[in-house]
């Protein structure tokens, strides 16, 4: 027999174990007796209780929804895994970025609105390009009729780049630019107006989407294959590590593939499933992964069912902490911390009653701070109906002004963290993820996934199932299968002429006449040749920039060594 | 009397011209009408007008439906109509949806543009529409 000797604190800690476990298992009767009770209680039987997503929850959480050990591995905001938030006080050092995506007609009207929103305290510009742009298209293209300045602003050269910043020094002002098939041209674009703004590029800060994965599978502003688009993607990621190192190359977006109809699972998972495709591809090439993934930034959605999408970026930020951690071995925290932009939902915006689109957007904002976001737009209340005009978006900055400055919400990091509900979804879209993850992988990984369609099936039947649920009322949408009003008064909206067509011919003209046509051949052979040999096209692609070689041009000469992607057709 | 006289299912070409590439609602539409009983036909994305007309007079289809969300309506819907006119198929129903303010659907309507619907339409508006102009085409 052994004596144990007097340990006071020792005793105390036990004992007050012992008294946790007494109320932990008294809880756990109550638990069980309140399931009972609730179960028998009336619930409303004409609305479901599932989300957006469809995912049915419990009437209320306890303890007893959380794995074990889920709170010690919740951590600390700013600590790994990055759960509670990437800085360990996140917005009391710096607030969000408000950054509004904005672009119509000509460089010139954009130039405007720029300057219209910074002079509002807009913090950061987003540049939102028309489909030819986004297709790799010249303004006078044949196949630009119709389109030029409609959906964003058309750049179709250096000449259209250095107007959009004219006035606007690139080296004080963050920009991102939501481009991705010809993401390289534009970003040599954006890097040749800064030297000729006198800048030293390596200030340079901002975003190119430049994510085509989710293109293919989403948004479909494609221009080449997949595997030379990856192929481009990591010469950005090899040339601005080493010439622009404060630019984000990539963000790894969510956004479309959830607009295009996704879950919140689905765009969780697939989004990071892109990441580490990424990841893979530039280690492929040889690049030390801590060389390049500090500058691999996301892109969510922000939907309606507003504690699913708080879950979904904790949920995300652990996972790929972990991964890249875990799986690819990084070393630097910055590797690990997933940096993201949101936007609210624009597929959940109504065109009847669309003043209330204010407030969707508001509730869609404050899941986004409260799920740790970087930066955010906040969509204009006549979106489903046209580009906002300066009143609307005028209305969705103030509505992240108010959020930041009048609500208190961004005092505290994380303030849901303990929260019994949402700790317990955001164990649970981790677990639907790693489900999606084995899935990608047994259709032979995300490449394949694309070329056979997989994922956009997945996608059009998500789209489809929320259509069906609408069109039961089983989805409430508020003035458009409920509380309909008869007569609405139509309201303002943004028109953008033909004007911007004609100006862009002129201009197109007039440049194309004014420059060095054998300087720009020679420029445009150099192009070809390094993507023939597989060199990194980026340095001869800024040679051709700064020789006024347009968008199309540059397209046009890296399509005849790489070739154009075809879709595989369904519905 | 032309030769489809005979009764077979509405068939329609559901298309998406331009370079827009938002196709969630043209994929929606196109399983809706499958899903209604009639024949659908999807083009894929970034098609021309000319590859439209094309496509809806070789597959001999009644109805066009063009999905545009680009704010290129106003060149797209009459050139897709012109085309089907020049073809000698004045008879297919050009009509569609997508981002179009009112007063250009109007506009369209002049041009010879069937209903165009915006957001929020239930699929059945749609397909009633098109039913009802099929039962009224072949009493002609």
């Amino acid at each position: 027999m052994t004596i144990a000797k007097p340990d006071p604190a020792g005793q105390e800690l036990r004992r007050r174990l012992a008294d946790q476990e007494r109320a932990l298992a008294a809880l756990q009767d109550e638990v069980r007796a309140w399931r009972a009770a609730a179960a028998g209680l009336p619930v409303r039987a004409d609305v479901s209780f599932a989300g957006v997503s469809g995912r049915e929850v419990e009437p209320a959480y306890t303890p007893f929804d959380l794995s074990d050990g889920s709170q010690a591995a919740a951590g600390l905001p700013g600590a790994y895994p990055y759960l509670r938030g990437i800085h360990p006080t996140m917005y009391r050092g710096r607030l969000w970025t408000m950054r509004q995506f904005a672009g119509f007609g000509t460089a010139r009207d954009t130039n405007e609105r720029y300057k219209f929103l910074l002079a509002r305290g807009q913090t950061g510009l987003s540049v939102a390009f028309d489909f030819p742009t986004l297709m790799g298209y010249d303004s006078d293209h044949p196949r630009s009729e119709g389109e030029v300045g409609k959906c964003g602003v058309a750049i179709s050269s250096l000449a259209d780049m250095q107007e959009l910043f004219d006035g606007i020094p690139l080296d004080q002002v963050s920009t991102s630019m939501t481009i991705n098939g010809p993401a390289a041209m534009l970003f040599c674009f954006y890097v040749a107006a800064a030297e000729r703004q006198g800048v030293d590029i390596a200030k340079l800060q901002g975003t190119i989407q430049n994510d085509m994965l989710k293109e293919y599978m989403a948004q479909h502003a494609w221009i080449f294959p997949v595997e030379p688009a990856l192929k481009v993607i990591v010469d950005l990621f090899e040339w601005a590590s080493a010439h622009t190192p404060k630019w984000n190359t990539i963000s790894i977006s969510g956004y479309h593939i959830r607009e295009a109809g996704a879950t919140a699972a689905q765009e969780l998972a697939f989004t990071l499933a892109n990441g580490f495709c990424y990841v893979e591809h530039g280690v492929a090439r040889g690049l030390d992964v801590d060389s390049f993934a500090p500058r691999l930034s996301f892109f969510w959605d922000v939907h309606n069912d507003f504690f699913e999408e708080i879950a979904k970026m904790r949920a995300a930020r652990r996972i790929w902490a972990r991964t890249m951690r875990d799986k690819y071995g990084a070393k630097n925290p910055r590797s690990w911390q997933m940096r993201f932009h949101c936007q609210t939902a624009g597929v959940s915006l109504t065109a009847q009653q669309p003043h209330n689109n204010i407030v969707r957007v508001a509730y869609q904002a404050l899941a986004a701070v409260l799920g740790g976001t970087q930066s955010l737009h906040t969509n204009a209340l006549d979106e489903t109906l046209a580009l906002p005009t300066e009143e609307s978006v005028r209305i969705a900055l103030r509505t992240q002004q108010i959020l930041a400055y009048e609500t208190g919400v961004p005092n505290v990091a994380d303030p849901l963290g303990g929260s019994y509900y949402v700790e317990s979804l955001t164990e649970g879209l981790e677990r639907e993820a790693a489900g999606l993850f084995a899935e990608i992988e047994a259709q032979g990984g995300v490449v394949a996934a694309i070329e056979t369609g997989w994922f956009q099936r997945q996608i059009a039947d998500s789209a489809s199932r929320f259509q069906r649920e609408v069109e039961q009322h089983r989805q409430v949408i508020v003035g458009l299968n409920e509380f309909i009003e008869d007569d609405e008064p139509p309201v303002e909206i943004l028109k953008v002429g033909e004007n911007a067509e004609r100006e862009q011919r002129a201009s197109m003209a007039a440049l194309r006449s004014a420059r060095d046509g054998v300087a720009v051949d020679a420029a445009l052979e150099r192009l070809r040749a390094a993507a023939a040999e597989g060199r990194n096209v980026v340095p001869p692609m800024l040679e051709a920039t700064r020789a006024m070689a347009t968008l199309y041009e540059i397209r046009h000469v890296l399509e005849t060594v790489y070739g154009t992607y075809r879709e595989p057709v369904f519905f | 009397m032309s030769r489809k006289t005979a009764i077979r299912p509405i068939r329609v070409l559901v298309a998406k011209p331009g370079l827009d590439g938002h196709d969630r609602g043209a994929k929606v539409v196109a399983a809706a009408l499958r899903d209604a009983g009639m024949e659908v036909i999807y083009t894929g994305l970034h098609q021309t007008p000319e590859m439209i007309a094309t496509a809806a007079v070789q597959e001999d289809v009644d109805v066009v439906g063009l999905s545009i969300l680009s704010g290129a309506h106003m060149t797209l819907f009459p050139r897709v109509r012109k085309l089907l006119d020049e073809s000698g198929r004045p008879d297919i129903l050009v009509t569609g949806g997508g981002i179009i303010p009112t007063e250009d659907m109007d506009e369209l309507a002049r041009q010879g543009i069937g209903k165009l619907f915006g957001p929020g339409t239930p699929t059945g508006d749609l397909i009633a529409y098109i039913q009802e102009w099929a039962v009224e085409k072949r009493q002609d």
